[in-house]
């Protein structure tokens, strides 16, 4: 990406605009310059014709403006052995001499200063096309710093940042992170809530530099991305909702290994690059391009750690059943990322169960205080079986589906000790469900099952969900595009 | 030394719109009321409606399908086509 810029001749060369009155002023000057044949080119931006000399060239595109960086017209530049050795911006007859060596310039009429105008290079309705054109292909704006300004000071001060530090998105990193992806930089991958903008891959490339990212990871924060502006994901909602929810997204396929993601012992934690900067990128984008900010459209009464990002990957290897993709009909050479509005984990500790129906029952007790005990149906729920739990399970032969049918089962709960009132206490089902039975999560999808962990500890982790369904969020997956 | 970063941000400045206009008396005027779906709004909302009509005003009702979810847009054409203003019952 990006063209090497063109070379200039040896001598010296200057860049004006018709448009500029500094320029028309100095018009004797140069065609004094061009008799004396000091100046070897004008480069004109806006009239290829001005000033009518044999030495001006048409620089209407811009390219050769935009290349030398020219901010100011006129300016004069001296080239030697091909490069810039010296520039003066604006007119000034005294500096213009001693620039050029020569005793005699302009004349009495030409008055001895005049500070010029702006290059329409640096015109910022042009900035998008130009850099496209000859710059760095990218079309973001650049923001410079104050050479007294600390770089990260200045990341916090715009309000771009979570509240940890971030990687200057630098051209050069960005560049390097779109090496990532078979995807052009202006494709457009989603809108974006809240402000429901164009989500540009660029755009996504720039935040997941500041997160840490390395470009092998972006096809994964690009399809999370995708996923969780889906109108069924809702990220609005989301955002929007008081509960402390986000989107938590796990990984199945070979790209979890490739991207070296951690499935193993503390996936949930920190230390891992690839699990920790993955999620951060995605929340960092609907934090900068959507708008999502935490006291503005993020209502979060209490939030939670998972909302800086909360990513993962299954264990497939060490799994004793197929996985979580699989499940859903993906093969095992297939990458999927997962989109769960989740909240933080929580671990259900059962050191004694040895067989698979007690452990059944002690998970199902573990979860049924997701969000409230006396709350059931409307919230799904992850559960990631630890490596000692699972194989009570596997020893005995039990499927993962059966897994899930018996923990449903074992959390039905008769509805009078879950309505208003009940246990003396308000919060419940409405007085009509009374008399009956119903399990804690929904039997058609309401337990997702994983396998992660440690070797060592006879735990599972459970993270419970947000609203489920139409009047919230659903869960998806999608195949990761690379 | 100077660093130069590329924007994270959608560049984009709020566009400007103008307030609709305010109107200046509830005498005749249609006013829409809003339930977005949140528990106890609509007991708020009938306290509200029952004031309104004692100060002349005719009231439609609307309801949002989800609090979870912008209001769809049908819905906001039809409130911003059939009354002169909205009130919205947010939150709980």
């Amino acid at each position: 990406m990006g063209n090497s810029r063109p070379e200039l001749a040896d001598g010296f060369v200057v860049f004006v605009k018709r448009d500029c009155p500094t320029c028309e002023l100095i018009v004797p000057v140069l065609e004094q310059l061009c008799e004396l044949n000091i100046l070897r080119t004008i480069f004109s931006q806006d009239d290829a014709s001005f000033p009518k000399l044999p030495i001006t060239s048409d620089d209407t595109s811009l390219e050769v403006s935009f290349s030398h960086r020219i901010e100011t017209v006129p300016t004069l530049l001296k080239i030697q052995d091909g490069i810039e050795v010296d520039r003066t911006v604006g007119w000034s007859q005294e500096i213009w001499k001693a620039f050029l060596g020569i005793e005699d310039l302009g004349s009495e009429n030409i008055r001895s200063y005049s500070p010029g105008c702006g290059s329409l290079s640096v015109d910022p309705d042009l900035q998008g096309m130009l850099q496209k054109k000859y710059g760095s292909g990218l079309v973001s704006r650049e923001v410079t710093f104050a050479s007294a300004e600390d770089e990260f000071e200045a990341m916090y001060d715009r309000g771009w940042s979570d509240g940890l530090p971030l990687i200057p998105p630098t051209i050069e990193r960005v560049q390097a992170m779109l090496e990532g992806t078979s995807r052009k930089p202006d494709d457009i991958v989603a809108l974006v809530p809240p402000n429901l903008v164009d989500l540009t891959v660029e755009k996504i490339a720039i935040n997941a530099v500041m997160a840490g990212c390395k470009p092998e990871y972006l096809p994964v924060v690009i399809t999370a991305l995708e996923t969780a502006c889906s109108d069924e994901f809702n990220m609005h909602g989301l955002l929007a909702t008081t509960m402390p929810v986000g989107p938590v997204f796990f990984v199945n396929g070979p790209i979890r290994k490739s991207i070296n993601m951690n499935s193993g012992m503390n996936l949930l934690g920190q230390g891992n690059r690839a699990n920790s900067t993955i999620g951060r990128a995605v929340q960092l984008t609907v934090r900068n391009v959507g708008g999502g900010r935490p006291g503005e459209v993020d209502r979060a009464t209490h939030g939670s750690p998972a909302k800086y990002g909360l990513c993962f990957a299954e264990d497939e290897e060490g799994s004793p059943w197929q996985s979580y993709a699989q499940d859903q009909g993906f093969s095992l050479e297939q990458n999927t990322v997962t989109l769960f509005p989740g909240e933080g984990p929580r671990m259900i500790v059962d050191q004694l169960s040895r067989s698979p129906d007690e452990l059944a029952r002690s998970l199902a007790m573990g979860i049924i205080g997701n969000v409230h005990p006396k709350l059931v149906m409307g919230f799904d729920t992850i559960l990631i079986i630890g490596p000692e739990h699972a194989s009570r399970f596997a020893e005995a032969g039990w499927t993962k589906e059966q897994v899930n049918e018996e923990i449903i089962n074992h959390s039905i709960r008769e509805t009078d000790e879950l309505i208003r009132g009940a246990n003396g206490i308000s919060e419940g089902l409405p007085e009509v469900f009374a008399g009956s039975t119903l399990p804690k999560l929904r039997p058609d999808g309401g337990l997702i099952i994983l396998y992660g962990g440690g070797a060592a500890g006879l735990f599972s982790a459970t993270i419970g969900g947000w609203l489920s369904g139409d009047k919230g969020s659903s869960y998806q997956t999608r195949e990761i595009t690379l | 030394m100077t660093t130069s970063v590329l924007d994270p941000t959608n560049e984009q400045t709020p566009e400007h719109r103008e307030r609709a206009q305010r109107i200046s008396s509830l005498q005749g005027a249609t006013i829409g009321l809003l339930d977005i779906s949140k528990p106890r709004g609509d007991v708020f909302l009938d306290t509200i409606q029952s004031l309104l009509e004692k100060k002349g005003a005719t009231v439609l009702r609307y309801i949002k399908p989800t609090f979870t979810k912008p209001a769809p847009v049908d819905l906001r054409h039809e409130i911003s086509t059939t009354c002169d203003a909205v009130i919205e019952a947010l939150a709980d």
